[in-house]
């Protein structure tokens, strides 16, 4: 700290160690007047109410007991999946309700109990105890430093350089072990953030879209005008059966994979871009959030805007998914879908960008 | 032998009398191997003062204690494993769904296991009465100025206390997997994404590969469970050891004096209220647990990363952090092949900064005051004006953070528009700390003048006099010298001044930029705007001598 601001503007202490009780009252009204004298509480001078404060107070250890009884009671008597209705909590399990108020009870007794045994009856004359300094004095301070001093000169710490200084790079390193270790804890990113199982797809080898709740493959007349639909990938030459619940990594592929199809009047829609990666006015979006990666799932119909609920970022899915309220940065990335022969929504390449939140390696 | 003949030879006689009883003979026992009395003779009848603020603390102790109870009962059932699992228990809407363990355990916790849903919602509540109370009990240590030396330090154990309680928490509400928790840690796997140069990496390394992986739960329950309880059980030890050894703080009073501690004695008084406090916060929370639901993981169902309910919140004490994510402009930059997703990070990085605000506050005034010395009577918020409004301001920035995070529940619950919410978020992070600020200035300055009119004109009796002349006057009546003591004894600091621009040779001196900052900062915390001086004992004796007009 600077020494450059004086000690004087520190407020003078009000140092009233003396004042305990017998100041010279008269010339400063202000004085530390010492500790009031202890005010006796009625049980402190009437035995009949120390009597009856006694009886409280083994009347709540009493209940307490007794509600213990009624917890185990409870556990043994009443069904786990018994519902009963009490007012005004509504519908709620029994066991819970019988089990909480019980324990509750037997708990909050013995607290009351204690605390009412200590208000009344235990001694409430208030003590003062002396505080000491937590600094030690000058004299104790020269003395450990001294020993200290002794200590390092024997150890030769400041003396010999050359140990001093490769212990200091050994230990500074060291650590780094424990770095290096937590390697394995995961595989290296790659571009894995970059593409999805729409990706698989080529003009050769397109993949359908499968409806997320039907698991039937799509036709763009599945799709209604203003109604918002779920889709998944289907077959495809590393998921010949198309992505199923039943999959091991399906929580990982649906992560990235969900799609939502709109329908919407093709003039309606404003970007040329967005309606030429359409069919017939159906458009394709990544369902994941381009913010931190919630599933988008509120469609407003009449405005065409999707929100998701998180976070409330807002898109409008009639100009290629612009972000047009909340914290997302970039727009939905949208599917290019046409159709096939037999007349299902199918997909020819991937996301016309990475899905999901931005990260620092993202390009697009 | 010869030891036959030593071992005849008696043991030489300890020089300690006979105990009297068995308690005793017990006390003597553990005293020749543990040294119990040396450390019962310091600490037996440890004083300690009373006022209802001091049991925020415990508070937060004794729900501290809960979570661990609780907890370890929990351990014993749940599986932190996100295997899948069909579940085939007895809460019928979810039977034949595809879930994880975690999940499907949490359900036969809260549904076969008796009494577990009983230990789930203590240990949830407990949770949420913990944080509460170390921000309440914060807001006492802080609003008190109880975190001055000596006890800086321990303010730093609080301090670090909450932000771990914080962290424990979200992985809490993270293990049973279900849709809830699951979009909170996408969320946070997000946030971690948009950490520029090593964000993917350390996601990939977190999760085990993407999101979401199959390691999330195992990893998130060794932390939960091990790591983080580990370590706030070592600063809660290290917390409490300085409390006892820097003795309790206490309000200024006659007799109380930063030399004393007056209070009651911890055996019989002590023992009983803050022992019995233990029962009546665990009763409550029992009671608490019994009737009033909270997180009802069944009605969400298991995490999809393709489905998501409406009104995802997270735990109230993260609902700031929450704010901040969901008011930031989405501001992205796009550069050489890079993505920097401010709209994210920033609100990534404030979120600590909030806390470690308040963190090192008490080095900050230290430094500004200069002063060094040990203090123990606690400051009355409004003689400390500026400190007050910045606590205050602080509390109101977290609150408009909060209302940000819940910008959906109080767009329907008050029928308001969302964006609406969200842009006066946005403006007023700026503007209201600023409002309650000078506001809660003013008021305490206003406090102080009523102080120094209580002090030089006694109080109001409400007896009206009539005197000789016709003139009607209300009597005031001195106020016991008790209170004039307490309402006076409080210390003023006077602002720091720069040294005089040339030294005594005239000579220009030096003035840097520290000392001017310092000075500035002094002056705004001690300056003639900011306190109100204090009466002295000559306005006192001249106003009640018979001169003064009552």
């Amino acid at each position: 700290m600077s020494h450059d601001m004086s000690d004087d503007k520190l407020p003078q202490a009000h140092d009233a160690s003396d004042a305990h009780g017998d100041v010279a009252v008269t010339d400063n009204p202000f004085a530390d007047p010492g500790l009031p004298a202890h005010q006796p509480r009625r049980t402190d001078i009437d035995e009949r109410a120390a009597k009856r404060a006694e009886r409280q107070v083994s009347l709540m250890f009493l209940v307490s007991m007794l509600a213990t009884v009624g917890f185990i009671a409870s556990y043994v008597a009443i069904d786990p999946d018994k519902i009963v209705y009490i007012f005004p909590l509504g519908h709620i399990s029994a066991l819970n309700f019988a089990l909480g108020m019980t324990l509750g009870v037997a708990l909050f007794c013995i607290g009351a109990g204690a605390v009412h045994w200590a208000r009344t009856l235990m001694s409430d004359v208030e003590l003062p105890a002396e505080r000491h300094p937590i600094e030690a004095d000058d004299e104790v301070r020269a003395d450990v430093i001294e020993q200290f001093k002794t200590g390092a000169a024997e150890s030769g710490f400041g003396r010999r350089k050359m140990i001093r200084n490769t212990l200091i790079g050994s230990m500074a390193l060291v650590p780094l072990s424990g770095v290096v270790l937590l390697r394995d804890l995961g595989p290296l990113p790659e571009k894995k953030l970059d593409v999805t199982a729409w990706n698989e797809a080529t003009p050769a080898a397109p993949i359908r879209l499968v409806n997320m709740n039907t698991d039937e493959p799509l036709k763009a007349e599945d799709v209604a005008v203003g109604s918002l639909t779920f889709a998944k990938p289907g077959p495809s030459a590393s998921r010949p059966a198309g992505l199923q619940e039943s999959d091991e990594d399906f929580q990982q592929a649906i992560a990235k994979d969900a799609l939502m199809l709109i329908r919407i009047q093709p003039d309606d829609i404003k970007d040329a871009n967005s309606k030429a990666l359409g069919f017939e006015g159906v458009l394709a979006y990544s369902k994941i959030c381009t913010h931190v990666g919630c599933p988008i799932s509120l469609y407003e119909q009449q405005t065409h805007h999707a929100l998701c609920p998180c976070h409330q970022s807002t898109f409008d899915l009639s100009d290629g998914a612009r972000v047009i309220f909340g914290p997302a940065g970039h727009p939905l990335p949208q599917l290019k879908i046409t159709t096939d022969a037999s007349g299902y929504l199918i997909a020819t390449q991937g996301f016309n960008a990475p899905v999901g939140p931005s990260f620092w390696e993202r390009s697009a | 032998m010869s030891s036959s003949t030593s071992a005849k030879q008696a043991a030489p006689a300890s020089t300690r009398a006979k105990p009297a009883n068995k308690a005793e003979a017990a006390a003597d026992y553990l005293d020749g191997r543990l040294g119990i009395y040396s450390l019962a003779k310091a600490n037996l009848r440890k004083i300690f003062p009373d006022h209802w603020s001091f049991m925020l603390g415990e508070i937060c102790l004794y729900t501290f204690i809960i979570i661990i109870l609780t907890g370890v009962y929990l351990t014993l059932f749940f599986k932190p494993s996100m295997g899948e699992v069909v579940y085939n228990g007895s809460y019928a809407p979810l039977n034949g769904i595809k879930m994880s363990e975690a999940y499907a355990s949490t359900l036969n916790i809260s549904f076969e296991v008796r009494g577990g849903l009983l230990i789930r919602q203590i240990h949830h509540w407990a949770a949420i009465v913990f944080v509460a109370a170390m921000f309440v009990h914060m807001m006492r240590v802080f609003f008190t100025g109880a975190f001055r030396k000596p006890r800086e330090i321990n303010w730093i154990f609080g301090f670090l206390l909450l932000f771990l309680g914080f962290f424990d928490g979200f992985l809490g509400y993270s293990l049973p997997d279900d849709l809830l928790s699951g979009t909170g840690i996408r969320f946070m796997e997000g946030a971690i994404l948009a950490v520029p140069l090593v964000g993917t990496y350390i996601s990939f390394f977190l999760f085990g590969g993407e999101f979401p992986g199959t390691d999330i739960v195992p990893r998130f329950f060794t932390i939960h469970v091990l790591l983080i309880p580990g370590v706030m059980l070592g600063l809660l030890v290290a917390h409490l050891i300085l409390v006892f050894y820097h003795k309790h703080t206490q309000w200024a009073g006659p007799g109380r004096t930063e030399k004393n501690v007056v209070g009651m004695p911890l055996m019989p008084v002590y023992m009983a209220k803050a022992g019995g406090f233990f029962f009546l916060v665990f009763g409550i929370i029992a009671a608490m647990s019994a009737i009033a639901s909270v997180n009802p993981v069944w009605a969400y169902g298991p995490y999809r990363p393709d489905q998501v309910s409406t009104d995802a919140q997270p735990d109230w004490y993260m609902g700031f952090a929450e704010g901040l994510i969901r008011v930031m402009p989405g501001w992205e930059v796009r550069a050489w092949g890079h993505t920097l997703n401010l709209g994210v990070f920033i609100p990534l990085m404030l979120f600590p900064l909030v806390l470690v605000a308040i963190a090192v506050y008490p080095f900050i005034e230290s430094w500004i005051t200069g002063d060094k010395r040990e203090h123990h009577i606690l400051d009355r918020p409004r003689n400390a004006p500026v400190r007050t409004a910045l606590g205050a301001a602080w509390i109101s920035l977290y609150l408009v953070l909060l209302s940000g995070g819940g910008n959906d529940l109080i767009a329907t619950h008050f029928h308001l528009s969302l964006n609406d919410i969200t842009y006066f978020v946005r403006v007023g992070s700026f503007v209201v700390p600023v409002i309650v600020y000078i506001v809660t200035k003013r008021w305490c300055l206003g406090l102080q003048r009523r102080d120094k009119e209580k002090v030089l004109h006694g109080r109001e009796t409400g007896v009206i006099k009539r005197l000789p002349h016709g003139e009607f006057i209300e009597v005031h009546a001195q106020l016991p010298q008790e209170r004039l003591h307490t309402l006076t004894s409080h210390e003023q600091y006077e602002p720091v001044e720069l040294p005089a621009e040339t030294d005594e040779n005239g000579v220009a001196r030096k003035v840097g930029l520290v000392t001017k900052t310092r000075a500035k900062l002094s002056e705004g915390m001690f300056g003639e705007g900011s306190q109100i001086p204090k009466p002295t004992v000559e306005e006192h004796q001249e106003i009640t001598s018979g001169h003064g007009h009552h």
